[in-house]
């Protein structure tokens, strides 16, 4: 699996990074930018960048940190979506409730799940991740008292303690803000923990972490279930940006959808899976108002990241500075 | 009598119609350096991964200070002392040396379900491994990417990550394997100092290394142990000779 090589080392230590606060200055600052065009078609896309960069981090924690390729990672998606909207369809919309019941839901199918998927490796673990990743868009296809394989619109978004905080567009945008940010910077820390180092080594050589005294399997449940929760986050939130849900969020595409995002903004890196997210949204609807077929564009530029700059965006952004300094 | 570190009862493996391991019993008292020589294809490496638990016995016991540990995986048996090298390095190649051994200090001190605060910057972990990659001397290249190790260094790596793990018993396979001669010196002095601090299964195609260092000699043929006793005797037996020490040695 070398096209799965990470770009970076594990985040270097005592220097600032700037490429991710520049990356979370933006996104702070986009709203502003917004207000000058279409601000709600805007706000909305850079809503969704944002959501889909969470569960993009997801996967990278697990691709690009622990060596685990999960292609069903949609399934937290969709799981954490769907918590919402039956809540919804129940008439319950706080989140007080309706946040902790997606993350334990998806804590517990993550549990569930990954006791069995890390029990294989390599190929065996992407068709079986896989195969979970169906089998939830099955199950949330046959929910015919929530919409079935139409789906079911959201008719609230959520609020907290009784405050519709995610009622204002621009409120709720930076709300997604925060929780984007909350998410990174826990999965940074994460990486770097005694905890990480186990699960960053488990990837290396699990032979040799086994005999060195570690449970490998325990270490790589438990990241499982942090990145399953993130992606159920993601959900939750996707719900409430797009005040619909449907089996589709789970489908094996979306799944795939990740991985593209975490390869094309350089993979092992974090920072490098909010550019990947935001570069796949933004190309999809600036590529896609050009050509139905946006694909056929986004496609060759994906194999000319992988194959050319092997960390991704992040990757070439580093070539580029390097090439820089020593002209 | 007090209970030796390692004591292997009758052990068997097969694959499929192949016995590999063949009614092996041996023992290894503390501090003991127990060499297991052999030709290629003997068992010996196999004899190693079912003491270290990366391989399951056919059938026969595995006990380590008098416990069975014969159904236990690999990190439990870690835990309870018992430390090796792989004939083929087994490194963490994305981490420095320094945090290849670190990792294995941090294995016996304290939980490692911590998610927050840098574990490369706890010193006490660094201390420890500091240590022992000073013993190897290796103490130099402590910030070098283990992948960017020479062959040798690699080979030195293993060794102290196993010393890092402060073991009640290490097993060894082949440290000099693919080493120059002045690496296997260096080697072989590094365990002649370590002797007597823990027992020892010292797994040598090095004839030199292996008298130089064992206090006991097994001869492992097609899985079965041919001969076992004092250096002296077992270089003195006609049987061991005609199997395999005559080739060697001349
Ligand atoms: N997983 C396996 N499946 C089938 N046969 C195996 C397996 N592992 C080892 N063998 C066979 O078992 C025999 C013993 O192998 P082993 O690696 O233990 O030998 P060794 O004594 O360590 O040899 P060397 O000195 O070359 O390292 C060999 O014939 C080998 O082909
Ligand atoms: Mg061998």
């Amino acid at each position: 699996m070398s096209m799965l090589e990470s770009a970076a080392a594990p985040v270097a230590r005592g220097k600032i990074e700037w490429l991710p606060v520049a990356i979370f200055a933006v996104l702070a600052l986009a709203p502003i930018a917004c207000a000058y065009g279409a601000e709600t078609y805007w706000l909305g896309l850079f809503t969704s960048v944002m959501v889909f960069a969470i569960a993009a981090i997801a996967v990278d924690l697990l691709c690009g940190f622990g060596g685990l390729v999960t292609f069903g990672h949609a399934a937290f998606v969709g799981i954490g979506a769907y918590a919402v909207a039956i809540f919804g369809a129940e008439g319950i919309t706080d989140m007080a409730i309706t946040l902790p019941a997606a993350l334990a839901v998806s804590a517990i199918f993550a549990y569930l799940t990954g006791t069995i998927c890390l029990r294989t490796k390599n190929v065996y673990f992407i068709m079986i991740t896989l195969a979970f990743g169906q089998m939830a868009y099955f199950v949330a296809g046959s929910l015919a008292p929530y919409g079935g394989d139409d789906g079911i619109s959201v008719k609230t978004r959520s609020t907290l303690f009784g405050y519709a905080i995610f009622d204002n567009d621009r409120a709720f945008y930076y709300c997604v803000f925060a929780f984007l940010l909350a998410s990174y910077l826990l999965c940074r820390a994460l990486i770097g923990s005694r905890f990480g180092r186990v699960f960053r080594g488990a990837r290396d050589n699990p032979t040799r972490m086994a005999t060195i005294g570690f449970d490998v399997f325990r270490y790589q449940r438990v990241a499982y279930v942090i990145a399953g929760c993130l992606g159920g986050l993601a959900g939750f939130l996707l719900a409430n940006a797009t005040e619909f849900v449907s089996p589709a969020y789970m489908s094996w595409q979306r799944s795939g959808e990740l991985i593209i995002m975490v390869l094309f903004g350089g993979l092992g890196t974090l920072h490098g899976a909010i550019l990947g997210a935001a570069s796949y949204i933004l190309l999809e609807s600036v590529l896609g108002g050009v050509t139905e077929n946006w694909k056929l564009i986004f496609g060759p530029m994906l194999v000319l990241i992988v194959l050319f700059a092997r960390g991704g965006l992040i990757g070439l952004f580093g070539a580029i500075k390097r090439k820089l300094s020593h002209d | 009598m007090t209970e030796p570190v390692l004591r292997i009862e009758d052990l068997r493996k097969n694959f499929g119609g192949l016995q590999v391991t063949d009614g092996v019993s041996l023992e290894i008292g503390a501090g003991e350096l127990h060499a297991v020589i052999g030709p290629n294809g003997a068992g010996k490496t196999t004899l190693i991964n079912q003491i270290s638990g990366t391989l399951e016995p056919s059938s026969g016991k595995i006990l380590l200070n008098g416990a069975d540990i014969t159904a236990l995986p690999p990190n439990k048996r870690a835990a309870l002392g018992l430390a090796r090298s792989f004939q083929i390095t087994s490194i963490l190649p994305r981490f420095s040396a320094l945090e290849n051994v670190a990792l294995a200090v941090q294995a016996r001190s304290g939980s490692s379900y911590k998610f927050i605060g840098s574990a490369a910057s706890e010193s006490a972990l660094n201390d420890q491994a500091m240590a022992a990659l000073t013993e190897v001397s290796l103490d130099g290249r402590a910030g070098v990417l283990a992948a960017h190790l020479s062959h040798g260094e690699k080979r030195a790596l293993e060794l102290a990550i196993a010393l890092a793990m402060q073991p009640k018993l290490l097993l060894l396979d082949e440290p000099m394997a693919g080493t120059g001669p002045e690496e296997s010196e260096r080697i072989v002095g590094v365990l002649q100092r370590l002797k007597g601090r823990f027992a020892m299964l010292l797994v040598e195609h090095d004839m030199n290394a292996v008298f130089a260092l064992a206090d006991r000699i097994s001869v492992l043929v097609y899985g079965r142990v041919l001969a076992s006793g004092a250096p002296d005797a077992v270089r003195a037996d006609p049987a061991v000779t005609t199997a395999y020490l005559g080739e060697e040695l001349e």
